[in-house]
């Protein structure tokens, strides 16, 4: 074959993998996907009382919004919220605005970095305002790395378990539930180790909170 | 480290060993054109797409058309893609809207998916839409992939070749390689990933209202069959900006260890493919064990670094021991679910291979943790290293441990019988030799101009660091980074009122570039000059290429060639935060 001859083929071949590759294929995995996965295919959507709440397994924000003179405060353009002490908290995020799960982000913060520090001290002081008045023993010192460093995704649904444990003393004493059963339910919401080997146990916090909320009624 | 971290390293390399024979001896069969099961169903098929490309497969190609053929398919996609890509606007299956990417930004991201790179200065979630994802990325994440095993088995068979030029057809094996080996992995794992939780829509972005009546959105999409070719086809490219960190990519610690399982199944099983087709099964597994021991090397070291913590934590008071209940180490840019281990296993296989995905960000890695997928990248991509392109550069760096070898005992370096000559020496160092001076002359100019500094994000020799990964990684076609250096200003999702910033843009493009074509050329021109020569029977003097001597040699000579090239740079950046306590 000579030199213009492949080229032509190097043409026809482009467009029929484009449309073998590109649209035959990914058509039938989202056809066959919907049909036997619809749950997972779109997302593990999570409703209440038929509206969305989120995604199982995508993190979000336990928040509200911070209001001045009766307006919602925003900064360059994006509302500042404060953690809603009733729910457990997501880990922190370097998204715009955190746990933004339509532009995700890393924080991209050097290992070597005065910025890293300053970010890192600024979690725990918000970790310990938030949590140290339920939990008097609490300490810079029994900050579970978690709940100090951003996530990589920025939308971990997930905390550790120690992370968990030290928000349930928070999260019991404003909602008047027993500590024992805010500690079972987080053990209902942890996910160990996929086949008990791989990865690290995790508790879904989207989930837990919506327990939380279906205990109390909301409160 | 823990005992559960490394029972989890354990499994996964064991069921990759399980995996080489099995699929490499597959594979063989599949260029060598013995019939294979899926042959029955997929074989009229393959025969009418070579009369829809109007391709004649029976007629060998030389090398010369060999690299004509793939040049001019290599070609033909640049066009496509750039077509694809720059006509958002008018796309179907665009359900935000979105606009194209500025020219330049485009540029990169069009020869890094050719180049089976997958550099991306772009946000998948706020760029692409889905078609450009489907049609354009996908595709190519396919195809390129193909290229590069399809040189690879080139070069076996002019190392095998004894009557005549001829290194196979490429039209030939491109066709069956998508056919009989990638498409049908990826269907079976892009429906594992599913059933796994990765999602496939091609719905809207949603939007939702938490618990606490806060609004929030979320970007969805036909990520689980993009993801699948993205890790076996070794390119790495994102559908999400934050790659395998995206629980939507990446949802828990069995698809974390099932899409490295993919990026090492193919590189891994080609050491197999050219074991059987030179006839020699040891041979492949010599190459196996070189690619073993580094790859051990750099998951020890990456994991340990990680567990230690960095000096910002520790200056900011944080404890980083591991205890029930916590991970420990240093959490900073890695999900809960995958855990220490879960992210130093995957960095490591992803960046020994030139796949660059990520589940953690290497920017926020320790300093020396930080410097194991640098010098990943250092050795040319070899431990296992891309489909295709890890084995080719490996057979370089062989024939380049023969040569010396013949050198320190003083006989004609020969390898499986065939004399090597001046003429492949000179083909193999320049193949070997252009990705270094590539990254190295990219990182100078990008350090020392204020064009190239304006891409920096962290102070000191982090920000170092980032400029001298990027130009690494994009040289031997990776697709990782140091995720703090940017080509791409997108103050809005949708790319209205986005620009690129042109000289990273353009520099990285190149580099992609030239770092991908020019070694594949000097490899079919070693192929081709192997092809004809004549088998000489293997004598007492003859110094063999499958014995535990000459893996430790091949290694030595990767080390030597390879790595340290880049030592000063590694010096300047990781190495100096890894021995320093100093925040800068």
């Amino acid at each position: 074959m000579s030199i213009p001859r492949n080229a032509l083929t190097a043409a026809l071949a482009m467009i029929l993998m484009t449309v073998l590759l590109g649209v035959v294929y990914p058509l039938a995995i989202t056809g066959i996907s919907q049909v036997a996965f619809p749950g997972n295919a779109n997302g593990q959507k999570v409703y209440v009382n038929g509206k969305l709440v989120g995604s199982k397994i995508i993190g979000q924000q336990f928040a509200t919004p911070v209001l001045k003179n009766g307006k919602p405060e925003e900064e360059k353009g994006v509302p500042v919220t404060t953690p809603d002490p009733r729910y457990f908290q997501t880990r922190p995020s370097a998204t715009v605005p955190p746990d933004n799960a339509a532009g995700t982000t890393f924080s991209n913060l050097g290992p070597n970095n005065k910025s890293t520090e300053e970010e890192i001290a600024a979690n725990i002081k918000a970790y310990l305002e938030l949590n140290a008045p339920y939990d008097p023993g609490l300490s810079t010192a029994n900050v579970p790395v978690d709940a100090a460093d951003s996530s990589a995704s920025g939308i971990d649904p997930e905390i550790s378990q120690a992370n968990a444990r030290i928000q349930a003393h928070r999260v019991a004493a404003i909602r008047h539930v027993p500590l024992t059963q805010v500690l079972g339910l987080i053990s209902n919401y942890t996910t160990g180790r996929s086949l008990g080997i791989f990865g690290e146990p995790g508790v879904d916090v989207l989930e837990l909170n919506l327990a939380l909320d279906r205990l109390t009624g909301g409160r | 480290m823990t005992l559960q971290g490394w029972v989890q390293i354990v499994v996964f390399f064991a069921i990759i060993v399980a995996i080489t024979p099995l699929l490499g001896g597959y594979m063989a069969r599949v260029y060598t054109g013995q019939r294979v099961f899926l042959a029955r169903v997929l074989g009229p098929f393959e025969r009418g797409i070579y009369r829809a490309i109007r391709a004649d497969v029976r007629r060998e190609q030389d090398w010369k058309l060999y690299a004509a053929s793939v040049m001019l398919f290599s070609l033909a996609g640049w066009l496509l893609l750039y077509l694809i890509l720059r006509t958002q606007t008018l796309h179907p299956f665009n359900p935000e809207g979105f606009h194209s990417a500025p020219w330049n930004v485009t540029f990169n991201t069009v020869t890094s998916f050719l180049t089976n790179t997958n550099w991306q200065y772009y946000g998948g979630e706020t760029t692409m839409s889905y078609f450009s994802q489907m049609a354009g990325l996908t595709v190519q994440n396919f195809v390129s992939a193909a290229v590069g095993i399809c040189v690879a088995v080139a070069l076996i068979r002019g190392i095998i070749g004894r009557n005549g030029k001829g290194l196979g057809n490429f039209w030939q094996d491109l066709v069956r390689t998508v056919l009989y080996v990638l498409l049908p992995i990826s269907v079976l794992g892009a429906l594992v990933l599913v059933s796994q939780g990765a999602i496939q829509t091609l719905g809207h972005y949603l939007s939702f209202t938490g618990p606490t009546g806060l609004e929030g959105h979320m970007a969805v999409g036909p990520v689980a069959s993009q993801e699948v070719i993205k890790n076996l086809g070794t390119n790495g490219g994102g559908f999400f900006n934050t790659n395998g960190a995206h629980p939507f990519e990446n949802p828990n610690g069995l698809t974390n260890i099932f899409e490295i399982l993919l990026v090492f199944c193919i590189p891994a099983s080609l050491t197999a493919t050219y074991g059987r087709m030179v006839g020699s099964r040891r041979q492949g597994w010599a190459l196996f064990a070189a690619m073993t021991v580094m790859f051990v090397a750099g998951v020890a070291v990456l994991y340990a670094a990680e567990v230690h913590g960095t000096p910002a934590q520790h200056a900011a008071g944080l404890h980083t021991q591991v205890y029930s209940g916590s991970t420990g180490g240093n959490m900073e840019g890695k999900e809960q679910r995958f855990g220490i281990a879960g992210s130093a296993l995957f960095n490591t296989v992803t960046t020994d291979t030139s796949t660059g995905a990520v589940n953690a960000a290497f920017d926020s890695l320790t300093g020396l943790g930080g410097a194991v997928p640098m010098a990943n990248l250092a050795t040319g991509e070899v431990i296992f290293g891309g489909v295709g392109s890890g084995l080719y550069v490996m057979l370089l760096y062989v024939l380049l441990a023969v040569f010396i070898g013949g050198l320190m005992v003083g006989r004609t370096p020969e390898m499986l019988g065939k004399k090597i000559e001046a003429r492949e020496i000179k083909l193999a160092s320049m193949g070997i030799l252009i990705t270094p001076l590539t990254a190295l002359m990219s990182t100078a100019l990008a350090i020392a101009d204020h064009a190239g500094r304006v891409s920096i994000f962290n102070k000191g020799p982090q920000g170092f660091s980032e400029t001298f990964y990027a130009y690494l990684s994009q040289s031997n076609n990776n697709g990782s980074a140091f995720a703090g250096y940017t080509g791409f200003i997108q103050p809005n999702a949708g790319n209205v009122g986005s620009h690129g910033i042109t000289f990273a843009d353009l520099l990285g493009g190149f580099d992609l570039a030239f770092a991908r074509y020019a070694p594949i050329l000097f490899v079919l021109a070693v192929a081709g000059s192997l092809a004809g020569k004549r088998v000489s029977p293997a004598g007492l003097g003859t110094m063999r290429t499958d014995n535990p001597t000459f893996v430790v040699l091949l290694i030595g000579v990767i080390i030597l060639v390879g790595a340290l090239t880049f030592f000063p740079a590694l010096l300047i950046g990781p190495i100096v935060q890894s021995l320093t306590g100093h925040l800068y």
